[in-house]
């Protein structure tokens, strides 16, 4: 099996994408803190997929008798809040709303900064300026300001606040594409396709889209931790998520209430945050190296 | 790195700006219209006669095209104009005046902490590449980029506020030295000290100090990574190695020939830095209660106060562009290939 996906010839192109996949692979399990980041990536993946199960008690159940029990509590390992809810089952909930907010934005700023960055890059001329000019103007905004403005004017809400995140982060990933895409325009082989008679369209979704997402895909999982991070701001600000819901940002806010007497109940889900958002950093510091070698 | 000569190229991006911040002034005009509360239904109640609605309708400008519309609002956020806070019934650039110094303030504090911190670690990560002292620099900087920064402040005044009380708790002052100083800068350490109130300059910084030292950790975890990657491009260069093959001492080697082209960039790092900070702020501010921009533009978010709201963005937003064109003409002034 090794011998075949390292084979200096490989015989079909399959072969070979999956021989690089794996080089690619091992350079990453040479950087233990990637790892790291990789695991803590899998286990918010996990959690959200299968976190309500293991959850030991309704996260909104209130028990006023329970109000702040401290953490280590008999079946309240993480203690409980001031309604009395259990803050593990809270973090166990909580992890689904955290991955959609994540995916969600990914899904909604890649596409609409690559189509913008490749077209742009591509096309040149009057075109480049203008999405340029558009994509500069935007990069020059304070991002968090932005959100919180948008957010203010459509009415606080996790859909919102997604959709605010999402119109301040693609701009990075349109400058991106259309750097990546000026270095191949030009190239022989783009060159080669076009005589062959492929069309603009073709050219850019089969030629040029494909050099581009090694370092989109780094960008992106960096970018990831400072999603989570924007969004549980924009919870912890009552813009985002709305009680009851387990919401991480959300949660540290109704915690800040009670924080001097009653540390955890802001300190557990404000842990969890950083632990995600860690775990997409080292991530995605780990990949650069391996995918996007050019950056040190 | 195109040579240009330095007065048209800044008057280029001189333009390239004013074009940035026209678009921004876009952006919040549409922010504003978006807005599902009518100004005129706000203005003249639902028992208006249709009348009353009409005139008031005409008062407000809205039964203009949009484009004049916008032309308006243009005008007015040019001469400092952005209407009347429903929450403090001042206008609002008046009461972003007052709030200002205060962010401005914690902001400065903060970047000269990250620049004190950040500047050597980076340093020494690019020096000591690949030890355990780069790894550690590593992974401290990207805790600082993980971690959220308004639970580091609950977490920094739970530990060194309520459990060692090594620091003052939220706020900007207590209470019983409020009004001792009269405020001419605004800047409250700067004040004091001009006064020679010395417990007040002693109050102030007990409550400065924490705020400024979790932000200014943001600030040194972003400025290490750049000054180690500046470093370490600079480290590579012949001329580094010609000087050590002169026989220079290291630390000359590092500080006065590195360090020293390696600065050009950094410098509108740190101005761009700066921009963060003041943005990073508002949650920062609204830990600490204190009593700046962010704190002024969040409950004017809560409230539904627009105005406040859409001047304060117009206000950190032209801050931010402002910034964007010192960095590039302290760069072109400290590079002398771009001159």
């Amino acid at each position: 099996m090794r011998a075949w996906l390292l084979a200096e010839e490989p015989a079909s192109p399959w072969q070979a994408r999956l021989g690089r996949l794996y080089l690619g692979w091992r350079r990453l399990c040479g950087n233990p803190l990637a790892l790291l980041g990789l695991a803590l990536v899998l286990l918010l993946a996990l959690l959200a997929a299968i976190g309500p199960w293991l959850a030991p008690h309704d996260p909104a159940a209130q028990a006023l008798e329970l109000r702040l029990r401290p953490p280590l509590t008999p079946g309240y390992w993480l203690g409980t809040d001031e309604l009395g809810r259990d803050i593990l089952s809270r973090l166990l909930c909580g992890a689904r709303i955290t991955l959609g907010i994540v995916l969600l934005t990914v899904a909604i700023v890649v596409p609409i900064g690559l189509a913008i960055g490749t077209v742009a890059g591509y096309a040149g001329g009057w075109v480049d300026t203008v999405l340029m000019r558009l994509t500069d103007i935007f990069l020059a905004f304070p991002r968090l300001i932005l959100a919180l403005a948008l957010v203010a004017a459509l009415g606080p809400g996790i859909d919102n606040a997604v959709l605010a995140i999402a119109l301040t982060a693609w701009p990075a990933y349109a400058r991106l594409a259309r750097a990546e895409t000026l270095l191949v325009r030009r190239a022989d082989y783009i060159a080669a396709v076009r005589l062959a008679g492929a069309s603009h369209a073709r050219i850019v979704v089969r030629h040029v889209l494909p050099l581009c997402l090694p370092s989109v895909i780094v960008r992106a999982t960096l970018e990831m931790a400072g999603v989570i991070v924007t969004a549980a701001g924009l919870g912890f600000l009552g813009l985002g998520a709305q009680p009851p819901s387990p919401e991480w940002g959300l949660m540290i806010a109704s915690g800040r209430k009670v924080l001097l007497d009653s540390w955890w109940v802001a300190t557990m889900p404000g842990l969890a945050i950083f632990l995600v958002s860690l775990g997409f950093n080292l991530l995605g510091d780990g990949l650069r190296d391996v995918l996007d070698p050019r950056q040190g | 790195m195109r040579p240009a000569r330095l007065p048209g190229a800044v008057a280029r991006r001189t333009l390239e700006l004013a074009a940035t911040f026209l678009g921004l002034l876009a952006v919040t005009f549409v922010i504003g219209r978006l807005v599902p509360i009518d100004p005129v239904l706000a203005l003249v109640g639902d028992r208006a006669s249709a009348s009353a609605h009409a005139q008031a309708l005409r008062e407000l400008g809205l039964d203009q095209p949009l484009w004049r519309q916008f032309l308006d609002y243009l005008g007015q956020v040019l001469q400092g104009d952005f209407g009347v806070s429903r929450l403090t019934s001042n206008p609002v650039a008046e009461d972003i005046a007052r709030v200002f110094p205060a962010t401005v303030e914690l902001a400065t504090l903060a970047t000269l902490i990250g620049v004190l911190g950040g500047v050597p670690l980076g340093v020494l990560a690019a020096l000591r590449q690949g030890t355990w002292v780069d790894h550690a620099v590593r992974v401290a900087s990207l805790i600082g980029y993980s971690v959220p920064v308004f639970w580091f402040g609950l977490m920094g005044l739970l530990v060194f506020y309520a459990r060692l009380d090594w620091v003052a708790g939220p706020g900007r002052l207590d209470l019983a030295y409020e009004g001792l100083v009269e405020p001419r800068s605004g800047l409250l350490l700067l004040d004091a000290l001009l006064a020679g109130e010395w417990e007040v300059l002693v109050d102030a910084w007990r409550h400065i100090v924490l705020p400024a030292s979790i932000l200014g950790y943001f600030s040194m975890a972003y400025l290490a990574r750049m000054t180690r990657s500046f470093m370490l491009e600079q480290l590579h260069q012949e001329y580094v190695l010609t000087a050590r093959v002169k026989g220079l001492a290291e630390w000359r080697v590092v500080l006065c020939h590195a360090l020293a082209n390696a600065a050009v960039p950094l410098v509108t790092v740190i101005a761009l830095s700066f921009g963060h900070l003041l943005e990073g702020s508002v949650l920062t501010e609204i830990v600490f209660a204190w009593p700046g921009l962010g704190s002024y533009l969040t409950q004017a978010l809560m409230s539904a106060d627009m105005n406040a709201v859409l001047g304060g963005t117009v206000v950190i937003g032209a801050i931010f562009v402002g910034l964007n064109l010192l960095a590039d003409v302290l760069y072109r002034w400290l590079d002398p290939r771009v001159r």
